[in-house]
């Protein structure tokens, strides 16, 4: 088992818990302060997963769910890259680890029991993807731009267009759960979610860039968003597997 | 130095992305990530489970809960993934007991949902286990240690008749007896 000390967490970078313009965080955020756990730690280690879980069309949002029904079938909306790359905080690649996407379709709309929107589901986009990171940390997926929508949290909110990405790292204690939101998109500000950040500048980190570079003419463009994990401390622990 | 990417909710509709197979999303992987114990894991099977309150002691039903533990033999890592039932509100695991690596035998949880901000990570240790007395975390919990430590059920009320130990873990977000959540 390998053990490394992580730096510390900046809870102040992070959305605050309790953020009352998000109804939902009010019942759901705790009241206490996290209790500091110092030294060696099991959430130092966490798993690792191999790439050959992920299928051929895994990182393929067009065309993933179609192909699980046996169809060829393409799911509706603006063509889109979305890729960057996973490093930690002293911007070491983070190779080999599995990142997840979903989102609604480009209509905004979720593939989920308790959705309850207007806008039609797409009978060919399920909304989920997976990749693993290469040996640089990088990442891609290919999918559909997907569309704002309304949420039950005031009389008239939005969440701007997102895509939901989970993140592993090696170690429990780096697991990450965030949003990608799109350069430019005018619902960015009036968003309860973005809004329960502080710092303008790390709202600015969870938005894609429009890259040209990697657009594929006459098919697609493409956005770019890097994802950084927690950083390994200056502290390297003894490795100690056993006893007290 | 960079700054770590800041979180964001997992949101009402986590499933899709994360154990896409529970929502109803078939055929895209060939299984919902974590949903089953590795083979290859020793150790005395277990059963954990319970349900995660809010501030209203309403059950959360939307919440997908990871798991990251040692095996019996204490060298292998076990992860596994599972939501809190969309209908009921119960999360349950069935993994092996944990052997005391670092500390008294305890398995991590790490909690998303929506209108969790930032993904809360807690620990389940075990009753009756004498390792508790000198375990780190335990220890500076202080008067809240009982919210870390699982309860075997009424042997009365256990129907559930399996064949292997049940422990139940409730997790209450906020309020009375409000689990202690980790900075770890
Ligand atoms: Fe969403």
């Amino acid at each position: 088992m390998k053990q490394r000390s992580l730096k510390q967490r900046d809870y102040d970078w992070h959305p605050q818990a309790l953020s009352p313009d998000y109804k939902s965080s009010i019942l759901r955020s705790p009241t206490q302060p996290l209790l500091r756990v110092d030294g060696l730690a099991s959430e130092l280690d966490g798993p690792a997963f191999s790439p050959d879980v992920i299928g051929p069309l895994d990182h393929n949002l067009i065309q993933n769910y179609a192909a699980a029904l046996g169809s060829n079938g393409e799911a509706i909306g603006p063509r889109i890259i979305v890729h960057g790359r996973v490093v930690d905080e002293n911007n070491r690649a983070v190779p080999d680890t599995l990142v997840e996407v979903w989102q609604a379709n480009a209509g905004g709309r979720y593939r989920h029991i308790n959705e309850g929107y207007i806008a039609p589901l797409d009978e060919n986009f399920g909304g989920c993807g997976r990749c693993m990171t290469d040996e640089n940390g990088c990442y891609r997926f290919l999918t559909v731009q997907p569309g704002a929508y309304p949420f039950p949290n005031g009389p008239n909110t939005w969440r701007p267009a997102h895509i939901h990405f989970s993140v592993f790292g090696t170690a429990f204690a780096q697991r990450l759960i965030t949003q990608m939101y799109f350069e430019g998109d005018p619902l960015i500000q009036h968003c309860a979610i973005l809004n329960a950040i502080a710092d303008p500048k790390a709202v600015q980190a969870l938005i894609g860039r429009l890259d040209m570079e990697t657009s594929v003419p006459m098919d697609c463009l493409a956005y770019r968003f890097d994802i950084v994990l927690r950083g390994e401390g200056s502290t390297p622990f003894e490795n100690r597997m056993e006893g007290n | 130095m960079l700054k770590e990417t800041p979180s964001q909710t997992a949101g009402p509709y986590v499933h899709i992305g994360c154990i896409p197979q529970y929502s109803g999303i078939d055929g895209i992987y060939p299984n919902d990530p974590g949903c089953a114990l590795p083979a290859d894991a020793q150790g005395t099977l277990i059963r954990l489970g319970g349900k995660i309150f809010d501030g209203n002691h309403d059950v959360v039903k939307d919440a997908l809960v990871e798991l990251w533990q040692r095996d019996g033999d204490g060298d292998k890592g076990i992860w596994l993934r599972q939501p809190t039932d969309l209908s009921n509100g119960f999360y349950q695991f069935d993994t092996v007991m944990p052997a005391a690596v670092l500390g008294a035998p305890h398995i991590c949880l790490w909690i998303v949902a929506r209108g969790i901000n930032l993904g809360l990570h807690t620990r389940v240790y075990f009753p009756d286990e004498p390792k508790n007395e000198h375990d780190p975390v335990l220890t500076s919990a202080g008067k809240r240690r009982d919210t870390l430590i699982s309860t075997r059920p009424d042997p009365e009320e256990d129907e559930s008749d399996i064949g292997f130990p049940v422990y139940r873990f409730d997790i209450r977000l906020q309020g009375e007896r409000e689990t202690v959540f980790l900075n770890v």
